[in-house]
């Protein structure tokens, strides 16, 4: 098995490592770097419960290479809480009882944010149409609904067409989820 | 009617129980922070994987590992005569037990790893154990097994003819057991009598539990001191250590299982596997740590399956429309082998269900249980529950049909009143408490019902096709009295232990041997403790699932945490508040009859200045220095809560449904939901369970099935092929409740985990058969996919351009 050397940064650290040509994303951030938040449900990208952010946009990291991160910016839910201060997101799912077993929530919160940059301020059906690719078996989704909703209120919803900045993805690209929730 | 959380710093101490505050587990699963199995790393840990039958139903002629062992990276291979060799160290069973038998049940062998015979596409041959999980599953795909195919059956029906296959030598006609509940010759001359009958074939189709999180389990053995501990996905840990030692041969107090955070189980992570105890095996036969994480494909497998009924069943009416009498046969499917509690749910939990929320007089129900070349089927949330209630619940749609009669009237005349509780039914088991048309009423005035079918006509004009669907449902959970359930068959007791120590310093640690896995048992047993003890909500902590801290414990299934673990901590609570009155008595000067206890402080009736508080009276209880002559230092008690009976919770759902006949496909309107689990302790909690299960029951009205081709191999084996919902696929519910407090626990709860996924899919399936009515559709048969329903409706309405034979004549209706 051919060996790579390569450069992860994840929530801003930047981490050398050597993986396998078959090593996935998901296993290299949890089995070599102990960013264990991201979990494994299915390996084939349906359930989402691997989602992180590469380069800003959410991708199931079961179905991409650790090589094909190499250089990547990558933000996991570790990443999401600042100086002690949840990420509105996390805020949102706690006050909307938006999870039970948490086992699909690093992926959910990943894949809100995401919905979130690209759609400030989106409606009921635009949340569940963009969180399609991430399965809960516990909630009913309804409470992540809310929980997203919360989130979007909670920084500006509309913040973009307001003006405002959006918190998600850094526009700075330090991958350090830098700006203030609004 | 959504539930506003509370932060529990804003919730006055007298309220804590109660109260829908926000969960405690939060902060740790929303950050990262949480440890699941898979998450643990242990030093020099090695990676097992598991090579499964390719078959569904095969001779094993030989297994050659040669090619795996060779491998680089391979620590080493096992088989079935590895574990039956003469020095093979443990004396463990090798064989799964069943812990729930019948009369009439044939046991069977179940052996972890198969000897010349596999029986479904789950049964594990070999394993591998290697350095990285990546090199394990390239051994497995290296070992060479030498299949003799057999022929093979993965539904009842067929498995039960005269000509299936067998499985087992000791199950003649793959019969696994035949049972029956009820009075047979009253329920016939019910039936000799009736003016009106209403009768329904159907299939409650299996089900794949889906848990987001596979099964996993880390074994780490010590060889100084022969301790083994299992850290493993599991709904049970002290049920898992004690089967766990019979089959791998390991002592039960030198055995450790302890669940890590649990994501999800729906029932799945109740039984015992061959996996987990291989795990276990083989980590103590090598002495070094070993790790095993289910694929998603082998959790599609193995995981234990749910439901698999073929049900006929008849109802029987007077000439007013009151049923007189309920007929039910059913064939169950057992799976390929008898898992951990399999023969209890199509009988115990289902046959005795079969009264609904109805006075019947005469009931009958036989059910054969058949063995398949399927998973073994076990519970699945709900767990013979859901069965009983869509049987019951489509007859009432039918029998009110049959009358004539507006399916609500129907129901309302048929209630158990509410002055008849306790009720006793025909099916052996004594409903608590209730108010069913409570429930009924608030749900209907919720969805208009009124008006509804005013709607519905005009709909019905412009060519839309709208439908409701109601389901009364209930069921019977608070798992279990052990007496009771010891004299059907169940090989354990079901009462719960709970252990609450109060430290020096006044703050609290309360041990349960249920084991949450997402229900935010840390929390509502800390609103409870706390209640009991008058002590602050944060300083409570709570412990559950794991062997080596909580002294015993039974688990979280069958919706009992609250009534049976809440109840064992409410007794412990109490216990613990007896020793400290004693205390507060000795050290007030006073009589122990004389102190009261409210909101933490011990105080002398009628003179509340002589009062003591609860944390000073723990600091006095360890210093020892001056407590009751001949009492014990220490403020701690534990309790074995042993339930007095089941508890029912029970409520009414409606879906509003519109179905496009052309495409078959079904839209909700609406979907109402309004529940009567007794006391909530945090109806935040309580929605979520509500929501959660209903979105479960839901999957099973429309998407989800497991589905086997003729030779039992599994063709929805992945989540692209098996339906789990998504957020789209799930309407907003409405959620409301009402409270009628079960008499049987101090908590007056009833149990809520179960609730939404037993009542949804007739509501669904109702509200399908109701929009479709004007085409004469007799039957519908979950999932009800949008082929299924374009295919009942005989696809006229695309085949001639878009009008259809709404005439009612049902002439042109069509069956799948």
């Amino acid at each position: 098995m051919t060996e790579h050397d390569i450069t992860l940064t994840v929530n801003g650290t930047e981490h050398d490592l050597t993986v396998d040509s078959r090593t996935l994303l998901i296993h290299a951030l949890r089995d070599e770097l102990g960013y264990t938040g991201a979990n494994v449900g299915c390996e084939t990208s349906l359930c989402g419960a691997c989602t992180v952010h590469m380069d800003g946009d959410a991708v199931k990291s079961c179905t991409v290479l650790a090589v094909q991160a190499d250089g990547a910016e990558l933000d996991t839910v570790e990443g999401l809480a600042e100086d002690g201060e949840f990420h509105p997101i996390q805020t949102g799912f706690q006050e909307e009882h938006g999870l039970q077993c948490g086992y699909c929530t690093p992926g959910m919160m990943m894949a809100a944010t995401d919905l979130l940059a690209e759609t400030p301020d989106p409606s009921r059906e635009e949340i569940r149409e963009g969180l399609e690719g991430n399965l809960c078996r516990c909630t009913g989704y309804q409470n992540i609904v809310n929980a997203v909703e919360n989130a979007a209120e909670a920084m500006g919803g509309g913040a973009v067409a307001d003006g405002g900045e959006v918190r998600w993805p850094d526009e700075d690209g330090s991958g350090t989820g830098g700006g203030d929730p609004a | 009617m959504s539930v506003d959380s509370l932060d529990p710093d804003e919730v006055d101490a007298a309220d804590i129980l109660g109260s829908a505050i926000e969960r405690r587990e939060d902060p740790e699963l929303i950050t990262g922070d949480a440890e699941y199995t898979d998450d643990i790393q242990l030093r020099d840990m090695a990676h097992m994987a598991i090579l499964r039958s390719q078959h569904g139903h095969a001779r094993i002629e030989g297994v050659d590992t040669d090619g795996a062992e060779s491998m680089e990276g391979v620590i080493g291979v096992y088989t079935y005569d590895d574990l039956h060799r003469e020095d093979t160290p443990g004396g463990g069973s090798f064989l799964l037990p069943v812990g729930w038998l019948l009369d009439s049940l044939r046991q069977v062998d179940h052996p972890i790893l198969a000897d010349d015979r596999v029986r479904y596409q789950g049964d594990a041959i070999a394993v591998v154990v290697a350095e990285d999980r990546y090199t394990a599953r390239d051994a497995v795909g290296a070992i060479d097994v030498d299949y003799d195919r057999l022929d093979a059956v993965a539904d009842p029906e067929s498995a039960l003819s005269d000509d299936a296959p067998g499985l087992h030598d000791d199950a003649e006609g793959n019969v696994a057991f035949d049972w029956e509940i009820g009075d047979e010759a009253k329920t016939d001359d019910a039936f000799a009598e009736a003016a009106h009958t209403a009768s329904i074939e159907l299939e409650n189709q299996l089900l794949i539990p889906n848990a987001m999180e596979p099964r996993a389990a880390v074994a780490d053995y010590h060889p100084g001191t022969d301790e083994l501990d299992v850290f493993m996905t599991s709904q049970n840990p002290h049920v898992h250590r004690l089967l766990m030692s019979g089959v791998i041969g390991h002592p039960e107090h030198k055995l450790r299982v302890k669940a890590p955070e649990v994501g999800g189980g729906f029932g799945s992570k109740i039984h015992h596997y061959a996996d987990e105890a291989l795990v276990a095996w083989v980590a103590k036969d090598l002495e070094r740590p070993v790790k095993w994480t289910a694929t998603r494909t082998e959790t599609y497998k193995t995981d234990a399956q749910g439901r698999g009924h073929l049900t006929e069943a008849e109802l029987a009416m007077d000439e007013d429309g009151r049923i007189t009498g309920l007929r039910v046969d059913t064939r169950a499917n057992l799976g390929a082998y008898l898992s951990t509690f399999a023969p209890s749910i199509p009988t115990y939990l289902y046959g005795t269900l079969l009264s609904g929320q109805y006075d019947i007089p005469a009931i009958h129900c036989s059910v054969t249980g058949a063995f398949t070349n399927v998973p073994p089927v076990d519970a699945y949330r709900g767990a013979g529950r859901p069965e009983a209630s869509f049987v019951v619940e489509r007859l009432a749609q039918l029998g009110a049909r049959e009358m004539g009669m507006d399916p609500a009237e129907f129901r309302r005349l048929n209630f158990v009143p509410e002055d008849a509780f306790p009720y006793e039914t025909q099916v052996a088991v004594e409903y608590d408490s209730g108010d069913y048309e409570k429930t009924l009423d608030r749900a209907l005035e919720l969805v208009d019902y009124e008006s509804f079918r005013e709607r519905q006509a005009a709909a019905r004009e412009e060519g839309r096709y709208l439908g409701i669907g109601l389901s009364c449902y209930i069921e019977a959970c608070g798992l279990a009295p052990s007496e009771l359930v010891g004299e059907l068959g169940a090989q354990a007791g079901l009462w719960e232990s709970g252990l609450v120590r109060m430290h020096p310093s006044g703050t609290v640690t309360a041990y349960c041997g249920t084991s949450g896995h997402g229900q935010g048992h840390s929390t509502t047993y800390a609103q409870i403790v706390a209640n009991e003890l008058g002590v602050p909500y944060e300083d409570v902590e709570v412990v559950e699932g794991d062997t080596d801290e909580i002294p015993q414990g039974m688990g979280t299934y069958g919706s009992r945490s609250a009534a049976v673990g809440g109840s064992a901590l409410v007794k412990s609570s109490q216990k613990l508040v007896e020793k400290a009155r004693e205390i507060a008595a000795h050290q007030l000067e006073a009589d122990p009859a004389d102190v009261e206890f409210e909101g933490g402080e011990f105080s002398v009736a009628g003179a509340p200045e002589r009062s003591i508080g609860i944390a000073a009276i723990a600091e006095q209880s360890y210093l020892a220095h001056d407590i009751p002559e001949g009492m014990e230092p220490g403020l701690e008690a534990t309790s074995f809560y042993d339930p007095e009976n089941f508890v029912f919770p029970f409520g009414t759902h409606v879906a509003v449904v519109e179905v496009d006949p052309g495409s078959g496909e079904v839209a909700f309107e609406r979907y109402v939901a309004v529940d009567d689990v007794g006391n909530q302790i945090n109806p935040k909690i309580v929605e979520g369970q509500i929501h959660g299960g209903i979105a479960q029951g839901i999957g099973q009205a429309l998407y989800e099935g497991a589905e086997y081709d003729e030779n039992a191999q599994l063709l929805t084996g992945s989540m692209q092929d098996y339906t789990v919902p998504k957020a789209e696929h799930v309407p907003e519910m409405e959620t409301d409740s009402t409270v009628t407090e079960s008499p049987h626990n101090p908590l007056g709860v009833k149990g809520v985990g179960e609730a939404g996924t037993i009542a949804a899919p007739q509501a669904v399936v109702n509200a399908v058969a109701d929009a479709l009515e004007p085409f004469g559709v007799e039957s519908l048969e979950m999932p009800l996919t949008a082929e299924r329903v374009w295919s009942a409706v005989d696809g006229r309405a695309a085949a001639d351009g878009g009008t259809v034979d709404a005439n009612g004549d049902g002439t042109d209706g069509g069956d799948v």
